[in-house]
């Protein structure tokens, strides 16, 4: 509450008069409230379409219920299954690759003796991440295509060119690398900034006891790094649907030749909802099948961070 | 002499080198180098696509057909510069693009800075209950459909503004600045009431031009996020007239369905796939150039900027 101080009043101030003395706050809120109202929480009002068979004429308030069906057809939609496993494959692949390599990178520029180059190899590696999906998707297109550069290398040396981008066996491989590609700049730069916060004389007295380089990253520099590690897996998780969708990435760069495995929920739902014009309720029950998860998965991950002895996040 | 000598050491400021962790540890430098090389390659490879797009934009047909593996600039043609600065469609999307980007950073700060001041004031009754609203939105929402349908409510169907307004705040900058804005000390704002200020003039005179390179950082990453919008043009735009640079490089590098004006000519020159794809590279390259300019500025201020937001309350 505000201070007795701030309001210059001998006795704890009314709620009224605190929330007079904030006025020109709540003035302020207004157009950030109404833009949430509108396009955050309003579309989650229509989330009741998930329950209903939606008739285009009547909207969504005159369409009629039809309480779980639309989950109950769900159960039995092969392609709706298939998208479903390829995001969890996707997701955890994402994990198990993705995630780990900007920590790696991180303890290895900490490791680095050379000041400047540090900061250059940082700067170059960040770069990819300001370029749209689409736009790296084009590069890839040219460079893994049949007369692309690599493909042009490996037949110099007499191999058979791979299609990269339209074998179903290496395209998630393909996806995984190109993931790791554009994001492990930027997302080494939150663990670079936590290395920087160990002090230097925790290293300084491990040198004296004899501790070699390896030893000081085990006992030094993994537990500095280890609690931004475990907030970041925590969001990594409550957001592990979104992730194996990866939207952006795998419609740019997807195909048919490959939908087997790498259709995702997210663009599963784009394609049929936009080209086959599926029943709106349908896939609003697919979107709010994926969120709920999603909600699901970030309270399991809170929770088993806080039982490993980190700090959750909430 | 002795003694004024001894005296003389003594009191000598010696220059200390800076303190690093690195040592004359015996293997020191080897694992140096290797780690140094390890990087190195690692940078080379996430490069080189660049690269190759760069070398690939200045092309010329001849270039081409003499070399099939093209890594060096062994032409500087800007023939597909020029190809591309004739297309009404590229400049058209162009100018959206351009457009977008300054009405939707505009929209973006002036949300982001309210929220995230009138956010920050801890006292402020009801300030806990908006946080979270505004937090479960980061982990919740209400799926494609429904969003479809309340855009198509408020009429931005097929309307410029539709890839400017829905994307008016992205939470995680307004919870990062949030907590910047907490961390600035509350006794400049106190004494500024003390003489008389309201809280908006605190916010537009003190708070703000305090804080200018922090605002700036998120402007920028505003600026790159609204330059290489694209989803929502998919979604709701229809109109050829309105459609962002990168749904126009879409369709020439992905979809193929962008037809170049020249390429009619270019179709009765036998080389015409070569032709094409040394314009694909220049669109890429023109598409970046924005982005390669700010980029330098940003730099600077990354790491702060992310370790600021990881603070928490």
């Amino acid at each position: 509450m505000t201070s007795k101080k701030e309001l210059g009043v001998t006795r704890n101030p009314s709620i009224l008069k605190t929330i007079a003395y904030y006025k020109y706050f709540y003035l302020m809120l207004i157009p950030v409230i109404v833009w949430y109202a509108v396009f955050a929480y309003a579309p989650m009002y229509g989330i009741t379409l998930a329950f209903k068979s939606f008739h285009y004429g009547k909207g969504i308030i005159g369409s009629p219920w039809i309480g779980i069906q639309n989950f109950v057809d769900l159960t039995s939609d092969t392609a709706f299954w298939n998208a479903f496993k390829n995001t969890v494959i996707i997701s955890l692949g994402k994990l198990l690759f993705h995630f780990p390599t900007p920590i790696i990178l991180a303890i290895l520029l900490n490791e680095m003796y050379f000041r400047r180059a540090k900061k250059v190899l940082q700067t170059l590696l960040t770069f990819p991440h300001f370029i749209s999906w689409i736009v790296l998707a084009g590069i890839m297109t040219n460079i893994l295509g049949q007369s692309g550069v690599v493909n042009q290398i490996i037949s110099t040396f007499g191999g058979d060119s791979i299609p990269f981008l339209s074998d179903a066996s290496i395209f998630r491989p393909v996806i995984y690398g190109s993931h790791i590609w554009k994001e492990i700049g930027w997302d080494s730069i939150i663990y670079i900034a936590a290395l920087a916060g160990i002090p230097v004389e925790l290293y300084e007295a491990a040198k004296i006891d004899g501790a070699n380089r390896w030893q000081q990253i085990r006992y030094i520099t993994w537990p500095g790094i280890r609690p931004t590690v475990a907030i970041l897996f925590i969001l990594y998780i409550g957001q592990m649907l979104n992730v194996g969708s990866s939207f952006d990435q795998i419609f740019n760069l997807y195909s048919s030749p490959v939908y087997g495995v790498a259709d995702t929920i997210d663009t599963f739902v784009y394609r049929t909802t936009f080209t086959t014009g599926a029943n709106f309720g349908y896939m609003t029950a697919v979107g709010f099948l994926k969120s709920g998860i999603n909600v699901i998965m970030i309270y399991l991950a809170n929770k088993l961070v806080s039982k490993a002895g980190e700090q959750g996040l909430f | 002499m002795n003694n004024t000598e001894t005296f003389l050491e003594e009191n000598v400021i010696k220059i200390v080198p800076k303190r690093t962790r690195f040592g004359k540890q015996k293997g020191d430098t080897i694992i140096n180098v290797m780690i140094t090389t390890l990087l190195v390659i690692l940078a080379v490879v996430a490069m080189f696509p660049f690269y190759n797009v760069l070398v690939l934009s200045f092309a010329s047909v001849k270039g081409m057909a003499e070399h099939s593996i093209y890594l060096l600039p062994y032409t500087f043609d800007l023939t597909s510069y020029g190809k591309l600065f004739k297309e009404t469609s590229f400049y058209r999307a162009f100018g959206v693009s351009v457009f977008v980007t300054a009405m939707g950073v505009a929209l973006n700060m002036f949300l982001s800075v309210t929220g995230a001041y009138a956010l920050s004031k801890k006292g402020m009754p009801g300030r806990n209950i908006l946080l979270s609203l505004v937090l479960f939105t980061m982990f919740f929402s209400g799926g494609l459909i429904p969003f479809y349908l309340v855009v198509k409510s408020v009429n931005l169907v097929n309307n410029i503004l539709v890839m400017v307004i829905p994307t008016g705040v992205t939470t995680m900058y307004l919870i990062i600045m949030k907590n910047y804005f907490n961390t600035i000390p509350a006794s400049i704002e106190e004494s500024a009431k003390v003489d008389g200020a309201n809280d908006m003039y605190i916010l537009l005179k003190i708070v703000l031009p305090i804080s200018k390179p922090f605002i700036a950082t998120f402007a920028l990453f505003y600026a790159v996020d609204r330059w290489n919008e694209w989803y929502n043009a998919l979604i709701f735009i229809s109109d050829s007239a309105k459609i962002p640079l990168q749904i126009y490089l879409r369709g020439l590098l992905i979809n193929m369905s962008v037809q170049l004006s020249s390429s009619a000519a270019a179709v009765v020159d036998s080389k015409a796939g070569v032709g094409i794809q040394a314009t694909q590279m220049a669109s890429i390259v023109i598409s970046a150039i924005p982005i390669m300019c700010i980029y330098p500025f940003m730099q600077k201020h990354f790491a702060r900027g992310i370790m600021v937001g990881s603070i928490k309350e």
